[in-house]
């Protein structure tokens, strides 16, 4: 049952050869078993938990159901859900019970998804080892001493360690491909605009965007049918026409032409990765496929303009959180200025505090132009790249990340060795595109590595397509961390 | 030496949208602190903005109004500071890139001489969107500062001119003439007791033709009456301290209206770093020629062109013209009068502004609420106007009408208060008059024109007030001619 796709989920609990209840239940006693060792989850809530799985089999037992009917999802703490403690991975949060739902719960709830659990993240959302939460480390299920990357490290881990059916994630530079390839699962991050930001906790507003976490492409394609849709309660929710992310699953990949971008393989990139990104290419000409040599020139300075226009956005962000209206609130203080001073500085964590100077830094009057204007030029450049390099590819194809999970406290003391993490993933979010990692590999230590598949832009069933296509000729996904008892 | 007062204004017109700018909640006024503020207002984790196409559609009226550029595409900014009534830390604002462009107001501004007043194009330099900041309420909480964030997100049209403003009286013409035209094209109610309409006024001093010197604002002045006393009495302030040798320094200042003086509220150095940048969560904001040519046909005749059709074409003084479109209700009213008592003007106008505005003001109503309709009003007129009544007796009818209302020409039938217009009947009566003063006759024969008046007095006598005054003049001094 636990290394069931979401499609034979869904057969079993319409069959009733097991109901959501019991596939709860199933889940919620693996996360009491297992999540001490893994930190994946910050809040589990059985009461409501299985209150939607037995509003679910009610549902169930009349037709017609959506897939996800019954099947628990994790979601990443970033979402609000009402009734839930939705904590963003802050102590600035650790006590605020959201008092709405975001549009991607929304979404989860109207199909009668169960809502398994509010999983472990960077404080919010700003790191690459889920090392940054207030609710301490999560450690990845594939090497306990291993990080399993971040943001979004705990639903990574949770449906790596088959502690949910999927999980959801957010994306700001790369933060459900990162964890996603460091423990061996699938993840997309659709197109800026396809899923909807209203109730998901700010990072940087013009990079976030949601997307699904699971085991598998097909997985995906499903996760997205109910995640994405036009949302009027977000300015940059795009409107456009309902599609099947599913549509194109099972079209052959005869003639498709995959770009390779040659900053993507230079120095940096370990020799492993290197060598299971080649073997996966190798796969895709068995399947049909053409390689074409490209370029991504401007690439090279996707983290420096990443970091100020992510830190600026979040500085301006993460002022609501004064202890005025909700969240922290320093116990003692002697004014105004004061409170503000201590429930921030005790409220937040190092990293955020970090970006919240930058981005305060180069916002400032007399920086303004030579680092936010000008990383917003760089970024426009970055993203001509990408639509230069589509006029002679289909897809573009790479590692995502230059090493499979680094060791947990390895990059803590440098956070630009940390931040580089992200090299491959990030200009993809600063040119808004549709990308997604899939498991390709194992390195020397038994540790994942992740293909990365970066699409034009609403290309995400072509990319669903040429990931499943792949799914089917190799078992890399279907791998599981030796060390959890399935 | 000469003093040259240089004044700007930049005022805050709320605009009278039913939800706020960027949520839905309902922007009343009055009602119980917080009731009025949705997650959005109150910046809960992961709320978006989403803007509010009425008050965009408020701004563009404003901007046709005063034949402004519209911008085809602008762009919200965050203004980042911390205060507890401002819940996201910063406000949602245009800074680089506003939706309306320069533009220009005339305005009338009256002279010591009463009744006198002279012309003059104030420039704006701008106008754009904004939202308001909640309340913070530092009475009744003990030491405590009490938060009401209802007001947080109402959306504001910040308008700003050039300082091209002389004197108090100026800037007080302008702010009027601004007041007047924003509830002339539906934008704002103007109601400046609750906020609606607030003006920071930018005050220098300089010598004539000398560059323009440090300016200081006066914030948050809600009565024309505070505006006129702040600006000259920080003008002054800002005199002396010249001429004792000092310097004046750039500053944000408050009025106080008890003592009717300006106080520094921060100086330059401690200004705000508002790190403006474009909110990443509203996209630039695009307005295409076809909405503005909707909203374009939907905008009423402007005071302005009624000004100058009143003169021009109805021969009204300035001074009348100005004050019948001192609001469009007025206007209307007047019109809907004249359209009842045609090619009557003045004799419109002179009642409006006296015996009707007269009336009003001891009730302490507004032209809204006139008890009597324009039809009842003209209909009225148009009885003065053929010579049915006299003057005095249309003062009677308008009594009549004002406090029991009905058909003025009932009304004159009921209360017998037409004119004499038999000319026999009258020359009987100047007949008898005669008879009955022969001396008086003589003396007037004999050149002493004064008796005039005592017969004319005796006229009316006999005629209980209702001859028509103009034709028993004539019937007198032919008669009295001999």
């Amino acid at each position: 049952m636990l290394n069931s796709s979401l499609q034979q989920l869904g057969a079993a609990l319409r069959s009733k050869k097991i109901s959501s209840v019991e596939l709860t239940q199933l889940y919620l006693s693996r996360i009491a078993a297992l999540n001490s060792k893994l930190n994946a989850y910050i809040t589990v809530n059985e009461e409501m938990s299985l209150a939607q799985a037995r509003a679910a089999d009610v549902q169930l037992a009349q037709s017609p159901t959506n897939a996800l009917t019954g099947i628990p999802i994790a979601q990443k703490d970033i979402f609000c859900a009402m009734g839930w403690r939705t904590t963003c991975g802050s102590k600035m949060l650790s006590d605020f019970i959201a008092p709405y739902d975001a549009h991607v719960i929304e979404q989860f709830n109207r199909v009668g998804a169960v809502n398994l659990g509010k999983t472990n993240m960077d404080e919010f959302a700003m790191g690459s080892s889920n090392e940054t939460s207030y609710f301490g480390t999560v450690k990845n299920p594939w090497n306990r001493n291993a990080v399993p990357g971040g943001s979004s490290g705990g639903s990574a881990a949770a449906v790596s360690a088959r502690l949910c059916a999927a999980a959801t994630g957010t994306d700001t530079g790369g933060s459900i491909r990162q964890p996603a390839a460091l423990c061996g699962i699938s993840g997309l991050k659709p197109t800026y605009g396809v899923v909807s930001r209203y109730g998901m906790i700010a990072f940087a507003s013009s990079l976030d965007q949601a997307g699904p976490m699971a085991r598998s492409a097909e997985d995906l394609a499903l996760l997205l049918n109910v995640m994405a849709g036009f949302d009027e309660r977000d300015s940059t929710s795009l409107q456009r026409e309902t599609e099947d992310f599913a549509r194109d699953l099972n079209k052959p990949l005869n003639g498709l032409r995959i770009g390779l971008p040659e900053e993507f393989f230079a120095a940096g990139l370990s020799a492993d990765v290197a060598q299971a990104i080649e073997s996966s290419i190798a796969e895709y000409k068995k399947l049909g496929a053409s390689v074409v040599d490209i370029s991504l020139p401007n690439s090279r300075l996707s983290i420096p303009v990443y970091y100020v226009l992510a830190p600026a956005e979040a500085s301006s962000n993460l002022s609501r959180y004064d202890g005025v209206r909700y969240g922290y609130r320093a116990p003692e203080y002697t004014n105004l200025a004061d409170m503000y001073e201590k429930s921030r500085a005790q409220g937040f964590g190092d990293e955020v505090k970090r970006r919240i100077m930058i981005g305060t830094y180069v916002l400032s009057h007399g920086y303004y132009d030579a680092y936010y204007l000008q990383a917003q030029k760089i970024r426009r450049l970055i993203a001509q790249d990408f639509v230069e390099a589509f006029k002679q590819c289909d897809v573009i194809m790479g590692p995502t990340t230059p090493t499979t999970a680094f060791n947990l406290g390895e990059k803590n003391d440098d956070p630009v060795q940390m931040y580089l993490s992200d090299i491959y993933t990030i200009a993809v979010n600063l040119a808004g595109l549709p990308g997604m990692s899939i498991p390709a590999g194992l390195d020397g230590n038994g540790l994942p590595v992740g293909l990365q598949i970066i699409g034009n832009y609403f290309d995400e069933a072509r990319m669903l397509n040429v990931a499943h296509q792949y799914q089917q000729v190799t078992d890399w996904h279907t791998r599981t961390p030796q060390h959890i008892e399935v | 030496m000469q003093w040259e007062i240089v004044i700007g204004l930049e005022v805050h017109a709320q605009l009278s949208t039913s939800s706020k700018i960027f949520s839905g909640a309902s922007t009343a006024f009055g009602a119980e602190p917080n009731t009025q503020a949705c997650a959005v207002d109150l910046a809960l984790p992961g709320v978006l903005p989403v803007l509010n196409r009425g008050a965009v559609e408020r701004a563009v009226r404003f901007g046709l109004a005063v034949g402004a550029h519209i911008a085809p595409r602008s762009v919200f900014s965050r203004k980042n500071y911390f205060y507890p009534d401002l819940p996201k830390g910063y406000q949602i604002s245009q800074f680089d890139l506003p939706i309306i462009g320069q533009g220009s107001l005339t305005i009338q501004v009256p002279t010591t001489t009463a009744g006198q007043t002279y012309k003059k194009i104030v420039r704006l330099t701008r106008a754009h969107l904004e939202e308001d900041a909640g309340k913070s309420l530092h009475e009744d909480f003990h030491g405590m500062t009490g938060i009401d964030l209802n007001r947080a997100g109402t959306p504001l049209l910040e308008i700003v001119s050039e300082p091209d403003m002389r004197s108090a009286a100026e800037a007080v013409s302008y702010a009027k003439m601004l007041h007047t035209l924003v509830r002339w094209i539906g934008i704002c109610d103007g109601n400046m007791q609750e906020g609606s309409f607030r003006c920071d006024a930018n005050v220098s001093v300089r010598r004539p033709g000398a560059e323009l010197g440090t300016r200081r604002e006066i914030k948050n002045l809600n009565s024309f009456r505070f505006l006129q006393q702040a600006i000259e009495y920080e003008a002054q302030w800002q005199i002396d301290t010249l001429e004792n040798g000092g310097t004046i320094h750039q500053a944000t200042v408050l009025f106080d209206s008890d003592k009717g003086e300006t106080r520094a509220m921060r100086s330059k150095e401690d200004a705000h770093d508002y790190r403006y940048f474009p909110d990443p969560d509203l996209l630039p904001l695009a307005i295409d020629n076809e909405w503005i040519e909707q909203v374009r046909n939907t905008l009423p005749e402007l005071p302005l062109s009624k000004q100058t059709r009143y003169v021009a074409d109805l021969g009204l003084s300035v001074y009348d013209a100005d004050t019948l479109t001192s609001s469009r209700e007025m206007a209307d009213f007047f019109e809907a009068t004249l359209n009842e008592a045609t090619n009557e003007a003045k004799l419109c106008a002179n009642w409006l502004m006296g015996d009707v505005s007269a009336s009003l003001n001891r009730e302490d109503r507004d032209i809204t609420q006139c008890p009597i309709t324009p039809q009842q009003l003209g209909g009225m007129l148009k009885r003065i106007s053929d010579g049915t009544i006299s003057n005095s007796a249309a003062k009677e009818v308008f009594k009549v009408l004002w406090s029991e209302g009905g058909n003025p020409d009932t009304i004159i039938e009921t209360k017998g208060l037409k004119q004499m217009s038999d000319v026999g009947a009258m020359e009987a009566m100047v007949n008898e008059i005669i008879t009955a003063n022969p001396a008086q006759v003589a003396e007037y024969r004999s050149g002493k024109e004064k008796v005039f008046g005592y017969f004319v007095g005796l006229a009316m006598k006999a005629s209980k007030g209702k001859a028509n005054p103009a034709q028993m003049n004539e019937i007198l001094k032919r008669k009295l001619a001999g």
